[in-house]
């Protein structure tokens, strides 16, 4: 399906994916944080969260700062 | 010394650090352990899709500290709440550092959404550290929206220009409510030490050890400085006085008869 992932536009998946099953393809873990059209998503719903065609996600890590 | 209670965070150390603008990993842990901090700072930002991972953060145990992920890159109140909850659920950790800068030249805060994000995060359940200008009355005003801890700049972020209004600094510590931490501007140890002579609770700084030729050995310094400060502090020293006060005994000095 495709997605608007940290604002660059990705196909990725197929139908039924869930937002754990994005990370996975991502290759993410670890300390990060993501969002579904504007709605954080909490870690233990990632693996029942639906995504669905057009969906805007947005996927945040910590990084070096002051 | 006394340790460093931020709501219901007790601190064992008073120096606050930051991840940012280190050259190497290696150089990060090893100024990360030399500074014997217990506080570490991060931004929020988006992930690089194409090579995804933990950045920059190898060598470090981060289970091993305190949390405190910035707001950084919020213009308002409003992004700056979306940053914290990202960052609270990327971190498991509920410490927040208030940051919505105004100017981008000086990167000093936006008062009107800085008091604004202030009591939006502390009403989210945040434990909420807000960094501020040295304006004495913004310190207030962050403290009557429920911050935890002021964080006033000594001078602008990654100046190193040290204490460069003694006096509102002097003000803000004498006014506040909650702890003082001195954020920003701190260029050497001896502003370090200053800001806790003066009665400063703790103090945040990253660009004055990354940046350091030696980060490590600046790390140990600030450390030292930020410990030095604070003895002195709660021992009291003598007041100064424009005119000498000797040492030595002036009775009972031997002369030749």
């Amino acid at each position: 399906m495709t997605l608007t992932i940290n604002g660059e536009e990705r196909t990725i998946g197929g139908e039924g994916m869930s937002a754990a099953d994005l990370a996975a393809h991502l290759g993410l873990e670890g300390r990060i944080a993501m969002e579904r059209n504007g709605m954080i998503l909490k870690r233990d719903e990632w693996e029942n969260e639906t995504l669905e065609q057009g969906d805007t996600i947005e996927i945040v890590q910590f990084v070096g700062g002051g | 010394m006394s340790v460093l209670q931020i709501g219901e965070k007790t601190l064992q150390s008073r120096l606050l650090l930051g991840t940012g603008k280190y050259r190497t990993p290696e150089e990060q842990v090893e100024a990360v352990e030399a500074s014997g901090t217990g506080v570490l700072t991060f931004a929020v930002r988006r992930i690089p899709l194409d090579n995804a991972r933990e950045e920059t953060f190898q060598g470090l145990d981060l289970a091993r500290y305190e949390m405190l992920p910035n707001t950084a890159g919020a213009d308002t109140a409003e992004e700056a709440l979306r940053t914290a909850r990202l960052a609270r659920e990327a971190g498991l950790c509920d410490m927040i550092k208030v940051e919505v800068i105004g100017c981008s030249e000086t990167l000093l805060p936006d008062p009107v959404e800085t008091i604004k994000a202030t009591r939006m995060l502390v009403e989210d359940g945040f434990t909420v550290l807000t960094y501020t200008s040295d304006d004495v009355v913004l310190a207030k005003r962050v403290q009557e929206a429920g911050c935890h801890a002021v964080m006033p700049a000594a001078a602008p972020i990654g100046s190193g220009l040290g204490i460069v209004n003694p006096y509102n600094l002097k003000q803000i510590i004498a006014q506040a409510q909650v702890p003082v931490i001195v954020d920003a501007g701190i260029g050497t140890p001896s502003h370090a030490a200053q800001a806790m002579e003066m009665g400063a609770d703790g103090v945040l700084l990253n660009s004055a050890v990354a940046g350091a030729g030696d980060p490590e050995k600046m790390a140990e310094a600030m450390k030292a400085a930020v410990t030095a400060g604070r003895l002195a502090f709660e021992s009291g020293p003598i007041p100064p006085r424009d005119t000498a006060f000797a040492s030595s005994p002036q009775t009972g000095v031997s002369r030749p008869s």
